[in-house]
């Protein structure tokens, strides 16, 4: 499957990572190269197969749904680019 | 100093319960070796007052015959675990200026157990590399050298900062994590012992996210009696990880010099590759006989889905990153760009604070996941994990472990490889199937090649067996009796 710069761009923007136009084209050619290699599971016959997502087959475990922890603000803020009153600072959303 | 630094850490401890060293001293010798061997770039931050204050501790609670397994032993800590207080940024400038409030779950372990942290070692950014080349705090240059070749060889990665502080003798020993094969392909080019244990036996908890249902941390050792006795204190059941385990862990120790006789070893057909080193292949060889003097039965055995394995890594494993990766978005912590509006905001702060790689391969992973690909890939990748799992389970069926080739070829010169990202993948073709499968697997130092780079053999055994693959491991080491030493290592 060959990548092309419309679908880097496109991908991008889902990803939320500014890519300079000039690295567009040499970004679909290394996807490319990595997603042609890929293809060659499209060999494996799959068909009566469950799909794999937990190699130990455990069922998570549940819990009670209780408050374990808190009162941490302070610390949760501590590492935040910019913080006040114990809250997250973003550009502003909404007008 | 020297004497301390030849020391392994079995032999450090028992020399620290007998008086005859004092844990500030072998602690003073691991800050200067690492003070030393600055040039080779392993670690991103050496912790001196810390260690020291440490040492200083465990020295306390040796004199009150109250030392723990690890008590006064120096042990370098991947950046990929959170530290309290100690700058922990994946080797990413996204998390430049990162100082966790916390401590992740494996190295609370290892302070309970009296460890001596030493600082902080570079890895590849968020983990994502096999020679240590994408590290936002610059490459790592092996310790190991070629006679007659001045580059620089690359150490492995991503562990590449651990497996060559060990090798250096400016760690006594590291922690490690392995996605698909970031502990043992390291391990492998530096001559070192590197273990990933069974998915799940340690906690994830404060280790920076990559592919979580990948990541294993690991111990990278001098030697196999090191790893099962710094594995012993890493493992635990962490409520905190609901993907941790409870198995209880075999006395890796006890058994450690039990032998293999009786025990069948399987030898996998699949485990080669085109253009492979013939040395690889003699070292093979050399390794079923070893376990066959040393009395197992060594046996071919198939795993037919090896070959789509590391196509299948190259769809989940950045898959699963482009998710976890989601969280740094320049609001919680580490590097914030400002933009126009929060999305430009977001877009601008992880275009400078991701690397190439990095950069790749969440747009992989958000490719394979996008509406209408999904299914083409992330379920066909899923599937094929199952069948590869299933291989594995079949094998043990018969055989009690299996005997590979830890990498296709020994190191190579810094910078070689980073060109083409695919060739960079196919180094961990033999360590990524049992990452898939979340079977624990080694490698262990079995040689020299010709060049004098050090080889290594890689054992796999069923899940919870570490005992199995300690056990095979020391009788690979003993049969392979690796001595050589690193030319730029401490006190070399």
């Amino acid at each position: 499957m060959s990548v092309d710069k419309t679908t880097v761009s496109r991908v991008a923007r889902l990803a939320r990572i500014n890519i300079d136009d000039d690295r567009l084209e040499p970004m679909a050619q290394e996807l490319s190269s990595i997603m042609n290699w890929i293809e060659q599971l499209n060999e494996v016959d799959t068909d009566a197969v469950e799909p794999l997502a937990s190699v130990t087959g455990h069922a998570l475990p549940m819990r009670d749904d209780i408050v374990t922890d808190g009162e941490m603000a302070d610390q949760i803020v501590q590492n935040a680019p910019e913080s006040m009153s114990g809250f997250f600072v973003v550009p502003k959303v909404v007008e | 100093m020297n004497d301390l630094l030849k020391m392994t850490a079995v032999e450090a401890r028992a020399a620290l319960e007998a008086k005859s060293i004092s844990a500030v001293e072998l602690t003073d010798a691991y800050l200067d070796a690492a003070d030393a061997t600055q040039a080779l770039n392993a670690y991103t931050e050496v912790t001196h007052d810390k260690a020291r204050d440490m040492a200083k501790s465990s020295d306390q609670r040796l004199a009150k015959g109250e030392g723990g397994t690890l008590e006064g032993l120096p042990v370098g800590v991947k950046d990929l675990f959170c530290t309290i207080g100690v700058e922990t940024t994946a080797c990413s400038n996204i998390l430049n200026g990162y100082k966790p409030v916390y401590e992740s779950t494996v190295t609370q372990n290892l302070w309970n157990d009296g460890a001596v942290m030493l600082g902080k070692l570079n890895c590849d950014e968020f983990a994502m590399g096999s020679a240590n080349e994408t590290s936002a705090r610059g490459a790592v240059a092996s310790p190991w050298t070629v006679s007659g070749d001045d580059q620089d060889y690359a150490p492995g990665g991503s562990s590449g900062g651990s497996a060559a502080s060990v090798a250096a003798r400016s760690s006594l020993f590291a922690t490690g994590t392995d996605t698909g094969g970031s502990i043992r392909q390291p391990a492998a080019f530096c001559g070192v012992v590197g273990i990933k244990p069974t998915y799940g036996r340690c906690s994830r908890r404060g280790i920076v996210a990559f592919a979580s249902s990948l990541d294993q941390a690991g111990p990278i050792t001098r030697d196999v009696a090191d790893g099962a006795l710094m594995l012993q204190s890493m493992v635990s059941h962490d409520a905190q990880d609901s993907t941790s385990v409870a198995e209880p862990m075999p006395d890796l120790m006890a058994g450690l010099n039990d032998g293999i006789k009786g025990m069948t070893i399987g030898i996998p057909a699949e485990y080669t590759m085109d253009g492979m080193d013939s040395e690889i292949t003699s070292l093979w060889e050399e390794g079923r006989k070893w376990l066959e003097d040393a009395g197992a039965t060594c046996v071919e055995v198939s795993l037919p889905h090896t070959q789509y394995a590391l196509p299948t890594y190259y769809i989940i494993a950045p898959a699963e990153a482009s998710s976890n990766l989601a969280r740094y978005d320049g609001v919680k912590y580490g590097q914030r760009v400002d933009g126009d509006s929060l999305d430009d905001m977001y877009a601008k702060t992880r275009a400078a604070g991701f690397g190439d790689e990095v950069t790749r391969r969440i747009l992989i992973g958000t490719y394979v996941l996008s509406a209408g690909y999904y299914d083409a890939y992330y379920l066909k990748a899923q599937k094929t994990r199952r069948l590869i799992q299933n291989d594995f389970i079949d094998a043990f069926k018969t055989v009690d472990a299996l005997l590979t080739p830890a990498t296709p070829s020994a190191a190579f010169p810094i910078g070689q490889k980073i060109t083409d990202p695919v060739t960079m993948y196919l180094n961990d073709v033999f360590t990524v199937p049992a990452s898939l499968a979340g079977v624990p697997a080694m490698s262990v130092p079995a040689g020299l090649a010709k060049n004098g780079l050090p080889l290594g053999l890689q054992l796999i055994a069923p899940s919870f067996r570490e005992d199995t693959l300690v056990k095979a491991g020391r009788v690979v080491e003993k049969a392979a009796g690796f001595s050589a030493v690193a030319a730029r290592a401490a006190g070399q």
